[in-house]
């Protein structure tokens, strides 16, 4: 599959050992990750009605109204397929995980504020998000259940090359 | 011509006047010289003395830290930013203007997602936790005692030379069009010293590194490469890394794509799987006509080009010897051989390699070429240790479609008319003329 092989014990160079130890309180501080299951997402909840208020505010001036793109990212309202000469890749065509849309917004955006969004801010764009897209109606509620439930139309977009 | 010997021929060992690689071993060749449209002006009218001014004064008094020659004041990068996010976006390195194999510091391709952060390295910390025995924060001060290594090795943006895949072809300079790559020689410690510290889990598969910009940015790397050749460096060409390259920490993969090379690395977490962060599925896979896309393609294959002449230039000095130069490279391991062709790929001659050629580094080729004066067209072909052959553009997109945006090494076409300007051209005319709708860089 890779290329390379994996150095046996002997042959990595033994460090000075000088890590310090981190307990869980600190790690989990550090780790902001959202694994494609849902592992990882926290509390807090929000819907797209919430979200569109705060779309408007933080988010429209770069990816437009109804996040029809502009300087940033068209993010929904394909028009064109996968498979046209000119492929519009949204949320709702191309990404194949819903919880990357959490992990991504609340460890990056919005652009001149990252990471000053709460939680349940971070639900309520990810559901206006969905709902732009056709893929989850305006009142349902996204939490760590219910976004870890949400199954993408590109889910099985992808092949693994791995090389 | 003078100085020639007899064991090297000066005859054409390709069409349209390329010779022996070996010609330029020798010594008292008259070259021309490819010169750019837009240089400075520079002594013009101006009668050359035996003892020209700066000989009759002193000179400058030392600095700190040296600048280039004032009169090198072209040879900078090319920003793209994002038209309301300027310090969102990817920067040039002007590849036409340079020769050797290492990118200058100051002229290293830059790829920020938002922005270079200003990092006190006195409150960076490394924090290696997941699937690994002892979770363990490691500061710069402590990495700074471990064992290094250097290793020269490129890093190329997944996105560079995107523009090829437009169907009129771009008449940027060679570098701010193929100029988000780069060459270093990187020092560090190797992952695998740290991973085999903190007792990494034999299931843990993928390792997800963040960084400590903005962005926060996050990826996944296959424990396979951590432990292969991964390297946390510290240092670029000798001194500190740039805060534009990651300062003070960043990983380098070297061959893989750039954006896998985090910088400003804060974390690394052990995982059973990928993390399938924005930047490794809507962004960095290469959709195929199918309407499937391509994920994790880490290596970057082989690609040349000839950085002078290159597009933009001018061989002003007319018809005569000139030396043909360019940069071949492969996430593969070394370049085995470079073939250059002046009449548009009818004929090949294999261009003579700079040593020391380095597995996964710039290769700098050169040939000499008697231009006559008339149209000629130059490409060059790059094959690799693996005996993978850099593709014609016609191949690559045969094989991956136009809409990959990622990953395009297609071999680079540069016509020279009779006046010795020189644009970009794509073998096929049909494909020029028949549209013109460019690929938009979306660098967000």
């Amino acid at each position: 599959m890779l290329a390379g092989t994996n150095p046996g014990a002997d042959e990595i160079r033994p460090g000075p050992n000088l890590g310090e130890p981190a307990d869980s309180r600190a790690v989990s501080s550090y780790d902001w990750g959202i694994m494609p299951d849902g592992a990882g997402l926290p509390e807090g909840s929000g819907t797209a009605v919430q979200g569109r208020v705060i779309y408007d505010r933080l988010c429209v001036s770069c990816h437009g109204p109804g996040g029809l793109g502009d300087s940033g990212d068209q993010l929904a309202g394909a028009q064109m397929q996968l498979t046209d000469e000119w492929p519009e890749k949204t949320i709702g065509t191309f990404w194949p995980y819903a919880p990357t849309l959490f992990d991504f917004i609340r460890r990056s955006k919005p652009m001149m504020q990252p990471g000053s969004l709460s939680n349940s801010e971070v639900y309520a764009l990810t559901a206006y998000l969905l709902y732009l897209n056709d893929i989850i109606p305006e009142d349902r509620e996204m939490n760590a259940d219910t976004l870890a439930g949400v199954k993408m139309p590109n889910r099985d977009g992808f092949i693994q090359v791995l090389d | 011509m003078t100085g020639q010997k007899k064991s090297v021929p000066v005859t054409p060992v390709a069409g349209n006047g390329l010779l022996d690689r070996r010609l330029f071993l020798q010594s008292g060749l008259v070259l021309g010289a490819a010169q750019l449209v837009a240089g400075k002006a520079r002594a013009a009218g101006r009668e050359q003395t035996a003892r020209p001014e700066w000989m009759n004064v002193p000179g400058q008094p030392f600095t700190l830290y040296g600048q280039p020659a004032e009169y090198e004041d072209e040879v900078v990068r090319y920003p793209s930013p994002n038209r309301q996010l300027r310090n969102n976006g990817a920067s040039w390195t002007p590849l036409h203007r340079l020769e050797g194999m290492i990118t200058p510091n100051g002229l290293h391709y830059e790829r920020h997602h938002n922005g270079v952060p200003q990092i006190n390295p006195d409150e960076h910390r490394l924090l290696v936790h997941g699937m690994v025995r002892q979770p363990a924060f490691f500061t710069i001060d402590n990495l700074l005692r471990y064992p290094m290594r250097s290793q020269i090795c490129f890093v190329e943006c997944g996105g560079n030379s995107n523009a090829g895949w437009n169907k009129a072809p771009s008449q940027a300079e060679a570098g701010y069009f193929h100029g988000l790559v780069s060459c270093s020689e990187w020092t560090g410690v190797p992952l695998s010293t740290l991973l085999a510290e903190v007792g990494l889990d034999n299931k843990a598969g993928w390792l997800i590194a963040d960084g400590a910009d903005a962005f926060a940015m996050n990826i996944s790397i296959p424990v396979e490469k951590a432990m292969d050749d991964a390297m946390l460096a510290l240092y670029q060409n000798g001194e500190r890394l740039r805060p534009e390259n990651g300062y003070p920490l960043r990983l380098i993969l070297p061959g893989w794509e750039g954006v896998l090379n985090v910088k400003w690395l804060r974390s690394l977490k052990a995982a059973a799987e990928p993390i399938m962060a924005r930047n490794e599925t809507a962004r960095y896979t290469e959709l195929l006509p199918s309407g499937k896309a391509r994920m994790f393609t880490f290596t970057m294959d082989a690609k040349s080009l000839i950085t002078s002449p290159s597009g933009g230039m001018v061989l002003k000095q007319g018809p005569g010897l000139y030396q043909v130069s360019g940069l071949a490279w492969s996430g593969r391991g070394r370049i085995e051989q470079v073939d250059v062709s002046a009449d548009g790929g009818e004929t090949w001659a294999p261009a003579e390699l700079q040593a020391p050629v380095v597995p996964k580094a710039f290769t700098r080729f050169r040939i000499p070429w008697q231009w006559d004066g008339a149209p000629a067209v130059l490409k060059s072909r790059a094959v690799d240790e693996t005996g993978y052959v850099q593709p014609e553009r016609e191949q690559l997109i045969a094989a991956q479609g136009r809409q990959g945006f990622y990953h395009y090494n297609a071999i680079v076409t540069w016509s020279v008319d009779e006046y010795g300007t020189v644009t970009h051209v794509y073998t096929s005319e049909a494909q020029a003329a028949d549209s013109d709708i460019s690929i938009d860089a979306g660098w967000d």
